[in-house]
């Protein structure tokens, strides 16, 4: 046996990828980061929302076309995406710990946000670039 | 600890657990931590209805009043209430997690305070958002 590697992690620990998840920090920031995006652009979206009440149809579709209006929902949108589907694999890696059950919903989760996301941003292009 | 392989444990290793949820007092930052989790699934869910309604209005008036007649009924207003004070109250708690991530705020009472001004702070949002929609309307 080497003792050359002063590491203290047991070789059944290394196979079984236990110990540092090692792209923590990296969701931890991008978790924040969208965080704070998310704060004027969610205040933005509701303010949006407000604006829209009571307007026909037409009138409606004008203001979402407008392009200072896309490109709020387009940034809305990416963040809020991204943000979902982070904070989504928290709470899944936290409750399911079931090997093929944890591994079907982290991939479900990202699909969902993915799909979530192109559809949202795809109508946002249509009705701006149409 | 937790096993990886299977989900069913033999008898032998159905070990005593120490008891937490069963033996805790409940206390607001204990209910606002777990409330933040929720409201962030509860938003996430809730994006469905916000991806259904753009594309209903990218697509054809027809597909834009179907919606904005079900967002419009009783129970559509009822779940949009939901979701903008599940909106408000999850960015208090994120401005929240803000000041705890600088360091402050951690210790008693600062915490408490925090929050019971969270809590305080999306109901209010969220009335005033909705009294500006009625008005608006």
């Amino acid at each position: 046996m080497s003792h050359n590697d002063h590491s203290m992690r047991t070789p059944m620990g290394k196979v079984r990828y236990l110990g540092s998840a090692k792209s923590g920090t990296t969701h931890v920031w991008h978790q924040r980061l969208t965080a704070y995006a998310l704060l004027p652009l969610s205040i933005c979206f509701v303010i949006l929302i407000l604006s829209l009440i009571g307007k026909d149809y037409n009138s409606a579709r004008a203001i979402l076309a407008a392009p200072y209006v896309s490109i709020l929902i387009l940034l809305f949108i990416g963040s809020g995406i991204y943000h979902m589907q982070l904070g989504m694999r928290v709470i899944i890696e936290d409750y399911v710990h079931a090997h093929g059950s944890k591994t079907a919903l982290l991939v479900a989760n990202t699909f969902f946000s993915l799909c979530i996301g192109i559809s949202a941003a795809y109508a946002v292009l249509k009705l701006s670039l149409a | 600890m937790s096993d990886s392989t299977s989900t069913t444990k033999s008898p032998e290793s159905r070990r005593p657990m120490s008891p937490h949820l069963q033996i805790y007092r409940p206390m607001l930052t204990m209910m606002m931590s777990i409330i933040h989790r929720i409201t962030g699934a509860g938003l996430y869910f809730g994006t469905l209805l916000l991806a259904w309604w753009l594309i209903a209005a990218a697509t054809d008036a027809k597909s834009y009043m179907f919606i904005n007649d079900l967002l419009t009924s009783f129970i559509g207003r009822v779940i949009l209430l939901g979701y903008t004070w599940a909106l408000f109250h999850h960015m208090m708690g994120g401005i929240r997690h803000f000041i705890w991530d600088t360091g402050r705020g951690l210790d008693h009472p600062e915490r408490e305070y925090l929050a019971q001004a969270s809590l305080i702070a999306s109901i209010g949002l969220t009335l005033f958002v909705w009294i500006l929609a009625y008005i608006l309307r």
